[in-house]
């Protein structure tokens, strides 16, 4: 297919829509209004809806109805967006319904700022809303990646019957790259025989629902839940790897910040030090198993973010003490610059 | 053998699990029987709120989803917008409608979202255990206004019915009661058009029920009735406040 060149935040939209997402529900915020804005011009025009909901946490719970009711839906935001749709986010991990939730993440705490950050780590992977549940979350690097991961969201999502939530920020929203749409015209989609769709009087109600009193039952069901993320565990772990071989020093980074690191890691390789690179593509389920066996070969990891070291905790977790692992971030919107980052390798190795 | 009174098709065998004297039950009754009259079973989805109604989705015989506290017309909107020609209706308390959920309740009247809400006005939050509602009169001793519910602490109650009506986005507004067979019959006859309002897509419709919470108010059920009519009809008048279908006015 022809290559296109779209701004992230369109492109994500358009990957939406060729998944056949036809359900949008969302509310403006900076950096990701885009999305919402293209939902809103195209979705009239192929017989979707398209939403301005009164609040994110409005929105998110059009999400529930509509996913309960056997559709592809989703809802997009910004950090402080998120933070709302975290109650709906929670419920719908309880429901077990699939959808799709998009967070161009912006500097926090509170309003924070519009600029790229890294900070929502934590409240993306770590459940965000109440109690044991998980969300596969994934984080492009490229405006491709996040074509390709958008369109595999959805399918992940009806998959395992849970939220998917692409986490990008403000640069891979906002900038422009060539992309080409992978071809899913005619892909069929799973029957959904669990939806409330109307019983038309041929089946036993459908219910979608989170609570149950009783402890044991409620235990049950969480157990069975905990038995599907250990499966997404084993089968779903993406990542990039470079150079790991014969490195001493690997650097984890994820998203925009990857791609920074890249240039790092070119400086470093003038000035003779071998590094490598670990870039996970899911930061739920995290891929823990290559950096374990990387942290036993190499001098030390770093971990580079924008924020004050999130993902670090993850990369010590999964290391378990096979060598060092050290921290370099900014915060706040600022973004790491590679001489910055290239110090930091040369202060290690 | 001529059966004389049964169990509606849209109720399910589940017994329900509110107190004696408690009104719930008749406006779930209510609620089916105008399903059942309207052939419209198959066709129905139902939202149950957070409150004294929570389990009301083991209760309809239709498919049903459990919103959060306050969603459950945001989740009616997303299934509906799912599937238009579906029946939609939400079920929802005092304290889920015109507190934390206020601008879901709002927003979802403005956009006159085609569904139908029953809103059980008792006046007080059942399920916690009789606190303070919106919709808690001035004066009105909860666990939570123990000395009367003052102005100058917690402000006035909440007209809904009033409120929604001023929105142009509301197609069908009306107070009811289940006070008294004469009322309780005005009820059923409002759910059935407010039903009927979505059916020919009218847009958003809301029955509002004056209903009675004795285990909390601290009265007899009989009591309780003397009560809402006494305390609750005088500040709520019952009536038709919002009608675009050309039927009865107030």
């Amino acid at each position: 297919m022809d290559k296109v060149l779209m701004k992230g935040n369109e492109a994500i939209a358009e990957a939406a829509i060729r998944a056949n997402c036809r359900h949008f529900f969302g509310y403006p915020i900076t950096p990701q209004t885009e999305i919402s804005a293209y939902m809103a011009k195209r979705m009239p025009k192929i017989g979707g809806t398209f939403l301005q909901a009164e609040s994110e946490i409005a929105a998110i719970n059009m999400v529930y109805g509509a996913a309960g009711a056997g559709v592809r839906a989703m809802t997009s935001s910004s950090s402080p967006g998120i933070s709302l749709k975290m109650e709906g986010l929670s419920y719908i991990a309880g429901a077990d319904l699939p959808c799709v939730v998009v967070n161009i993440v912006r500097a926090g705490p509170g309003l924070g700022g519009i600029q790229p950050a890294q900070s929502d780590y934590f409240q993306a992977v770590k459940g965000g809303g109440h109690g044991d549940y998980r969300v596969i979350v994934v984080a492009p690097a490229s405006i491709q990646e996040a074509v390709d991961s958008t369109i595999n969201a959805f399918d992940l999502a009806d998959k395992y019957r849970m939220p998917v939530m692409i986490i990008g920020d403000g640069m891979l929203g906002q900038m422009m790259e060539p992309i080409t749409f992978p071809e899913t015209a005619g892909k069929a989609l799973a029957e959904k025989e669990w939806a409330t769709t109307g019983t038309k009087m041929t089946r036993k109600p459908n219910i979608i629902n989170s609570l149950y009193i009783q402890p044991e039952e409620l235990e049950k069901i969480i157990m069975a839940r905990q038995k599907k993320y250990e499966d997404i565990e084993k089968s779903e772990v993406k990542y990039e790897a470079e150079g790991l071989d014969d490195a001493e020093i690997v650097i984890v980074a994820y998203g925009t910040t990857a791609r920074i690191v890249k240039a790092a890691m070119a400086l470093a390789q003038k000035s003779g030090i071998k590094t490598g690179l670990i870039r996970p593509i899911t930061l739920w389920p995290f891929p823990k198993d290559i950096i374990y066996k990387t942290a036993k070969k190499a001098k030390a990891i770093i971990s580079v973010e924008m924020s004050t070291g999130q993902m670090v905790e993850d990369v010590r977790l999964a290391a378990n003490g096979a060598c060092p692992v050290y921290f370099y971030g900014r915060t706040g919107g600022a973004v790491p610059q590679p001489k910055a980052i290239f110090e930091e390798i040369r202060r290690y190795a | 053998m001529q059966v004389l009174f049964q169990r509606p098709k849209a109720l399910t065998d589940a017994p329900f699990h509110y107190c004696p004297g408690c009104t719930h039950g008749i406006i779930h009754r209510l609620i089916a029987e105008v399903i059942d009259e309207l052939g419209v079973q198959g066709d129905t989805i139902g939202v149950a709120p957070v409150g004294c109604a929570v389990f009301a989705y083991n209760y309809f015989n239709c498919d049903m989803q459990e919103a959060a506290h306050g969603r459950a017309p945001a989740v009616a909107t997303g299934i509906k917008r799912a599937h238009p020609e579906n029946i939609v209706f939400t079920y929802q308390g005092d304290g889920d409608l015109a507190a934390i959920g206020t601008a879901e309740t709002v927003h979802a009247a403005a956009r006159s979202e085609n569904i139908t809400v029953i809103f059980v006005n008792n006046a007080i939050y059942g399920m916690t255990g009789g606190q303070m509602a919106p919709t808690s009169l001035v004066g009105q001793v909860t666990q939570t206004s123990p000395y009367g519910r003052k102005v100058e602490m917690q402000g006035y109650p909440v007209k809904v019915a009033e409120m929604l009506s001023t929105l142009e986005g509301s197609a069908f507004i009306k107070r009811c009661s289940v006070d008294s067979i004469k009322n309780i019959n005005d009820t059923r006859a409002s759910i059935k058009k407010a039903f009927q309002c979505q059916i020919d897509k009218k847009g958003f419709s809301l029955i509002e029920v004056l209903s009675t919470c004795p285990t909390n108010w601290g009265l007899s059920p009989v009591e309780a009735l003397e009560w809402l009519r006494g305390n609750m009809m005088p500040h709520y008048p019952l009536g038709t406040y919002k009608d675009i279908t050309g039927g009865d006015k107030k």
